[in-house]
């Protein structure tokens, strides 16, 4: 039994730390000679190390704890990662909601941040740079999604209800549909509300990507006889931005995982019988709610490694096509 | 030679529309367009509430456009800034220098430590951005507690420290501009060293120059971030508060300021669009120097 767990932690080990290649100098030398290379990390590393991985390993910590934020916390070992997997019934529903928000949001919105940006990225200037703005705007601004309480309004005054209720007389629906708080309707209505969202920083990242990518390349492109842009996107475009689309990767992940402050702002809290519930709504209700930071913290342990479980995997994916 | 390089940079802004369909080109304007009306209406909508009177916001059937548009509630709002704790230019000015210090910040050191990640090979560089993705995925809202105990030790609690220092060493900037610093050319950094620059120098004058759209997109990332700052949980003095602390006080006062809100919230919306704006056609200005890289 220990030896299968010692073998699994090396495996963890070697998947994190890969083995440096060996040379000549030992490592204290090469570290002399590259002073200067410590010298530049050092104001972002110090501030990093104080303001966040401290803070993460101390919340890594407590996960083990039992800390109600009044005493000093109590060791309680894997109690409370055992009571998330055989006690909590609400935790399935939340992994559950946010598997469905990762699955259905995550990839729907990395190939539109992916193919917009490439679209927007054949338009003259100043399109290029309205449009940029119409798909980053609802970004842009923290609180700018809060518009759809009016959208999707439970009463008849919301724009959807009144606009289905009244079109051509047609009466698609004869009672307004409580988008927010029926449980049949709020998964679909968040995730729309999220999908408005999810053009973020990868969708940036990316359009500033393309601008960077060598124009000589496409010249070259097509006197080699590449002949449309789907072969131009396969053979040049593609290959010249892995960088970028990892980072858009990433960055699409940490967010569609992450789902749970739309939910709690526009459903309220707790959502109709937990329908629109996810991890982080979960570490909300603990965290801040019950004062239970420690079965937060082990949630938010948990969060951590479903997301860099996916990060390797897309990573493997992105970097083996090369 | 000016005249040269001239006919060089248009010569390849004609080669971009190589191998472009008319088709095609209708087929990506089509989907622009729907794609576009769905993100757009949202916004729209929002910009019209502001403009809405108070009898038109409670209309039925509701109306997306604004009959008789009206600016009463951007009046109100300048009445309403009288009230205010504190002086309301003292929260503008708060927003403003902390805002600016920390993107210039966040931008300036996350890229002075994306360079030797990206460039340079040394002893522990694979586990430092190894930490950084990890943090980058952490997201639980469960530091708030141990990022409070760093700071009252620090002595920071009340001060624009508590706002500005966390902000400037984000994992996603120092992510993003290592991605695009990896593919500058080895060679032009060999180069610029047997010229006789030091790491600072190749840093500041030639990769940063090579990473313009880079740093453009993080200028944007960055002010957002701190616009929205309310200084929440380390600032307990309303002088040193933020902007949004005294949008929440014009806006308490439930239904009957709903349109007040929408005005308000769209007021603070134009600083990031205007950002936004000018970074954005920084970047453009930037593609007849594309070219130099592996």
């Amino acid at each position: 039994m220990k030896e299968t767990i010692k073998k699994k932690l090396s495996w963890a080990w070697h998947v994190f730390f890969p083995q440096r290649v060996k040379s000549n100098l030992s490592v204290w030398q090469r570290m002399k000679m590259n002073k200067v290379n410590y010298l530049m990390l050092a104001p972002y590393f110090i501030l990093f190390t104080l303001f966040t991985i401290i803070p993460v390993i101390a919340s890594l910590v407590l996960g083990f704890t039992y800390f109600n934020m009044l005493e000093a916390p109590k060791f309680t070992g894997l109690s409370n990662y055992i009571s998330i997997f055989l006690n909590d019934d609400i935790f399935k529903l939340a992994i559950k909601n946010t598997i469905i928000f990762a699955l259905l949001t995550g990839p729907v919105s990395y190939v539109l941040c992916f193919i917009l940006a490439w679209f927007i990225n054949d338009l003259p200037r100043h399109l290029r740079t309205f449009m940029t703005l119409v798909f980053y705007a609802p970004s842009l601004s923290g609180n700018l999604y809060l518009i759809w309480q009016f959208i999707f309004s439970d009463d008849q005054y919301g724009l959807v209800n009144s606009f289905l209720m009244t079109f051509m007389d047609l009466g698609i629906i004869k009672d307004p549909i409580k988008w927010f708080t029926d449980e049949k309707y709020i998964m679909i209505t968040l995730i729309i509300v999220q999908l408005w969202l999810s053009l973020g920083a990868g969708f940036l990242a990316l359009g500033a990507g393309f601008k960077t990518a060598d124009a000589t390349l496409y010249e070259a492109g097509a006197i080699d006889g590449i002949k449309n842009r789907f072969q131009e996107l396969v053979y040049i475009t593609i290959p010249s931005m892995k960088r970028q689309m990892l980072f858009a990767a990433v960055m699409q992940i940490s967010s569609s995982f992450a789902v749970g402050n739309i939910s709690v702002q526009l459903c309220g809290f707790p959502s109709t019988n937990y329908a629109g519930h996810t991890i982080m709504t979960h570490i909300h209700d603990f965290g801040t709610v019950r004062y239970d930071m420690g079965y937060a913290c082990a949630l938010s342990t948990l969060l951590l490694l479903i997301m860099l479980i996916m990060n390797k995997v897309i990573t493997t994916v992105l970097v083996e096509k090369d | 030679m000016a005249k040269k390089m001239h006919g060089i940079k248009s010569h390849s802004l004609k080669t971009k529309r190589v191998n472009r369909s008319t088709g095609g080109n209708v087929a990506v304007f089509l989907m622009l367009i729907i794609l576009g009306s769905f993100m757009l209406l949202p916004v729209v909508y929002t910009v019209v509430q502001a403009f809405k009177p108070m009898e038109e916001l409670f209309l039925f059937p509701p109306r997306f456009m604004v009959q008789n548009p009206t600016i009463k509630n951007f009046k109100l709002i300048s009445q309403l800034i009288d009230n205010l704790w504190v002086p309301f230019s003292r929260y503008l000015f708060n927003s403003v220098f902390v805002s600016a210090v920390g993107t210039a910040g966040n931008v300036i050191i996350a890229s002075m430590a994306a360079y030797p990640l990206a460039k340079n090979d040394f002893p522990g560089k694979k586990i430092l951005f190894k930490i950084v993705t990890i943090a980058l995925l952490f997201s639980g809202g469960v530091l708030g507690l141990a990022q409070y105990i760093i700071m009252a030790k620090l002595h920071m609690i009340n001060t624009y420290w508590a706002l500005i220092l966390p902000s400037v060493a984000t994992p996603m900037g120092l992510f993003l501009m290592k991605q695009f610093m990896e593919g500058i050319s080895t060679s032009l950094l060999e180069a610029a060293r047997l010229d006789g620059m030091n790491e600072f120098q190749i840093y500041w004058h030639i990769v940063m120059p090579n990473v313009k759209p880079a740093w453009l997109t993080m200028i944007i990332f960055a002010f957002q971030g701190m616009w929205s700052m309310t200084g929440g949980n380390f600032i307990y003095k309303e002088n040193l508060k933020m902007l949004p602390t005294a949008l929440a006080q014009i806006q308490s006062g439930g239904i009957a300021r709903a349109g007040v809100a929408a005005a308000a919230n769209l007021l603070m919306f134009i600083p990031p669009v205007l950002m936004f704006l000018i970074t954005q056609s920084s970047i453009m200005e930037t593609m007849a120097h594309a070219g130099i890289k592996e």
